[in-house]
């Protein structure tokens, strides 16, 4: 019973909202880019630049706050970049993606070296980087495991549940989100109502290199105070399949985040009790091959209702 | 009716790469008429429009709407000046609800979100006002074809239009739906003072619908007139530049001394995509050297019964025996491989690759011929580029050369393709679905020609069109199908068209076939 005290306790779920709340954002930026009809795989890439970009900005100017804005302009950045080479010049996305996923690895790595002369890990000289601040409120205190859970978390932690919000009234509530909708169903009839698909499609790639930056940002400078080389490690691809888990819906999308922050957090957890690390770091990926079993259940589940 | 010029083309000229789509074409469109636009695919009639609905921009003319000189050409343009265009496909979000797709790009809101429920008051506000009834909450995808183009209708008036244009508008529709869709124009013809310009096929829609009609060919404009002082023969033979308004096919005696039957379907179920039963209990029997046709309203069970003879899809009971064999288990490769060949109803989704060239669409089944393949491995490219040219000389495939992306062909042409692919495998048995759908005049003529050929070399032909006219020219006997059941056999000499529509309606006869 003792052990199972140590692993089901409240910082599991602590530890459930730390690991998730990267792969929140992502998957946001992600479902922005589903809706319009564009597979994006290269948040993985984003992410991991957002990352680098932030450390890099807090770094120089001693500022988290400028290592966000740093995460945000390079997003923006590279959201422009898969933009014009999706949209405009009709590459294949997929390529696309690969080749940002691998120049987000190649790039950070040879930056880190010749910027800092560091390599693997970055530790900066000065002693400690600057990073998100923690926030918490008194009186949720007096409330006892809500209190816990929901207090002294990092700034982007609380920003992400907003963005889950927000993006889903823009989506679901707001017409901009139904032109990024029928932009990825329908193009025409976008455009002969007068409003240009692509422009929608531009939109939700801007949003999208935003929002994985900040999932960067966060990992980077609210997760781990620091960057290492691929620290992204595939988070990407997980906020992808927690899209097509959550149908790109963003509350669902966040659920399926949450869960797999879950598993994550319970493999470290199961580490403390002696269980090998190589064993419990692959918990993720096989939440995420079964999150997919399940996608294909749904479907299949649904096809048979529907012949009835 | 008022003679006041609503719209004015003024040397429009269009310029595709490798088309000359429009040629010089002066047009002058009156207020409140009912403009029937006609000719062949190709002939550049969507491409006019698209540039008075500003989706194309002229290379060289100038296109007046209201005395004002379109500046931009833009949809949101055309839309400003009161042009409103229904396109062949729909412009319709398949999730979105009836009212939200009538709104689209011009939300009613309150502050920054969608106001849903005033969404919904303008869309009830509309269908009462134009009389065309629609459920504003309904979901576009669950809505009948009939319904959608009522949307497509609906969408156009909301954004103010006053100029309807409609791209073959009753390509999709049922003859009932044909019948709601003309009175809806006449009502708001006279009623909103509309200005309609109706592109089409069928002459018989011209002569029953429009005021005037104006015919185009090799992308320009050879003929305006009243219609009133025209008929089909006359717009037929305009549109083509010859006359060939249903001439004779050499139709000789067909070769019955062969008596085994190619096709026997014995109590034929077979279940939608839905799993809701679609062919109930249906038999037939298909002979050598005879055209059947399957006469029917759309949605009867055709579609269902032709994919199960052709092993597209499964059955749930009965037999279907083809050249002595039964198909059952079989997939289409196989049943193929019992000498037949497939003509499928929906030519883009089923019958060609679109993206894939002329070339690999003719190609396809055949390429593992050792004429074209090395060890069925290694494709024989110049043996292949040889055979696509033949063919499509053969068939007379026109419009652009073998390495054209299917895709960009004109309907007629795309069908050629089809036809000349399965047609040159030589297989005994053919079975036809839809064979000339949007498709022009001359390739109806040379397609008809070519099933015709087939059935007096000795072939078995089974024949399934939603056009009577094409079934009563080319068919030896004629089945009428209704609710997945056989309801009469006849042979076209002996029932009246307006006749047998009765019996593809319920009408029941001798159920036997």
């Amino acid at each position: 019973m003792s052990d199972l005290s140590t692993i089901f306790n409240i910082g599991l779920l602590q530890n459930t909202l730390r690991t998730a709340t990267p792969v929140v954002l992502a998957a946001l930026g992600c479902l922005m880019t589903d809706h319009v009809g564009m597979t994006n795989i290269g948040v993985e890439g984003m992410m991991l630049i957002g990352a680098f970009s932030a450390v890099m900005g807090s770094w120089v100017c001693g500022s988290w706050v400028m290592g966000l804005v740093f995460a945000l302009a390079i997003g923006l950045l590279l959201g422009l970049f898969y933009g014009v080479f999706v949209i405009k010049f009709k590459s294949d996305e997929f390529i696309i993606g690969v080749a940002l996923n691998t120049f987000a690895a190649g790039a950070t790595t040879f930056l880190l070296r010749t910027l800092t002369g560091q390599s693997g890990t970055f530790h900066a000289p000065e002693g400690n980087l600057s990073t998100l601040p923690r926030l918490s409120a008194d009186w949720l205190n007096k409330i006892p495991v809500l209190g816990e859970l929901l207090n002294n978390n990092t700034l982007l932690v609380y920003v992400s549940w907003i963005f889950v919000f927000l993006c889903w009234l823009m989506i679901y509530r707001m017409p901009v989100g139904f032109w990024l909708r029928a932009s990825g169903e329908h193009p025409e009839s976008l455009r002969s109502a007068g409003r240009s698909p692509e422009k929608m499609q531009y939109l939700a790639s801007l949003l999208c290199g935003m929002l994985s930056a900040l999932a960067g940002a966060h990992l980077a400078l609210g997760y781990l105070s620091t960057f290492s080389e691929n620290m992204s490690n595939s988070r990407g691809y997980i906020a992808f399949a927690c899209v097509i888990f959550g149908r790109a819906n963003p509350p669902k999308v966040f659920l399926a985040a949450l869960l797999f922050g879950f598993i994550d957090a319970l493999g470290m957890r199961l580490q403390s009790v002696g269980i090998s690390s190589a064993l419990t770091s692959i918990f993720p990926y096989i939440g995420t091959v079964l999150m997919m079993v399940l996608v294909v259940w749904r479907t299949e589940r649904r096809k048979k209702k529907l012949a009835q | 009716m008022a003679s006041e010029t609503i719209v004015s083309f003024q040397h429009v000229s269009m310029q595709f790469p490798g088309v000359l789509a429009n040629h010089d074409v002066s047009l002058d469109i009156r207020k409140g008429e009912v403009f029937a636009l006609v000719g062949e695919n190709g002939a550049g009639k969507s491409t006019l429009m698209n540039i008075l609905y500003g989706m194309n921009t002229p290379t060289s003319g100038k296109v007046f709407i209201k005395d004002q000189e379109m500046k931009s050409f833009s949809p949101s343009e055309a839309i400003s000046r009161g042009v409103g265009m229904v396109h062949q496909h729909f412009m319709l979000v398949p999730s979105f609800t009836v009212a939200q797709n009538i709104v689209l790009g011009r939300e009613p809101k309150k502050s920054a979100l969608y106001d849903f429920r005033k969404a919904k008051a303008i869309t009830e506000n509309l269908v009462e006002e134009y009389g065309l009834q629609v459920n504003a909450m309904d979901k576009v995808a669950d809505i009948s074809v009939g319904l959608q183009q009522r949307v497509e209708i609906l969408k156009t008036l909301h954004r103010g239009a006053d100029i309807l244009i409609l791209d073959e508008p009753t390509a999709v529709l049922t003859p009932q739906e044909t019948e709601e869709l003309f009175s809806v124009i006449r009502r708001i013809v006279q009623e909103k003072q509309m200005t309609i310009i109706i592109i089409t096929h069928k002459l018989y829609e011209v002569m029953a619908i429009s005021d005037r009609v104006g015919v185009m060919r090799g992308g320009k404009l050879v003929a305006v007139e009243n219609t009133a002082d025209v008929n089909e023969r006359i717009l037929a033979s305009m549109m083509v530049g010859r006359d060939v308004l249903l001439g004779q096919l050499d139709r000789n005696d067909p070769d019955v001394t062969d008596n085994e039957p190619a096709i026997v379907i014995d109590d034929l179920h077979v279940a939608d995509t839905r799993g809701l039963p679609a062919v109930r209990g249906l038999n037939l029997t298909l002979h050598r050297g005879e055209i059947l046709g399957i006469a029917g309203i759309e949605g009867n069970g055709q579609s269902e019964l032709i994919e199960a003879i052709t092993g597209m899809r499964g059955y749930t009971k009965g037999s279907v025996t083809i050249n002595g064999k039964s198909i059952a288990g079989m997939n289409a490769g196989q049943v193929r491989a019992l000498g037949v060949a497939h003509v499928p109803e929906d030519r883009l989704a089923t019958g060609v690759s679109p993206a894939a060239d002329v070339t690999d669409n003719l190609i396809v089944g055949k390429e593992k011929l050792p004429r074209f393949s090395l060890f069925k491995t290694h494709l024989k490219k110049r043996a292949i580029r040889q055979y696509a040219r033949e063919i499509s000389e053969k068939f007379d495939i026109r419009g652009a050369g073998i390495d054209t992306t299917v895709g960009s062909l004109s309907g007629g042409n795309m069908q050629k393709v089809v036809v000349a692919r399965e047609f040159s495998f030589e297989t005994p048995v053919l079975v036809i679905s839809q064979p000339t759908r949007g498709v022009d005049i001359g390739a109806m003529e040379a397609i008809h020609q070519l099933i015709m050929d087939k059935r007096n070399a000795g072939c078995a032909i089974l024949l399934v069109s939603a056009d009577l006219d094409e079934l009563y020219r080319l068919s030896d006997r004629l089945l009428t199908i209704y609710e997945g059941r056989i309801t009469g056999e006849f042979t076209p000499e002996t029932i009246a068209k307006t006749e047998i529509s009765y019996y593809m309606t319920g009408g029941q006869k001798e159920a036997e076939a």
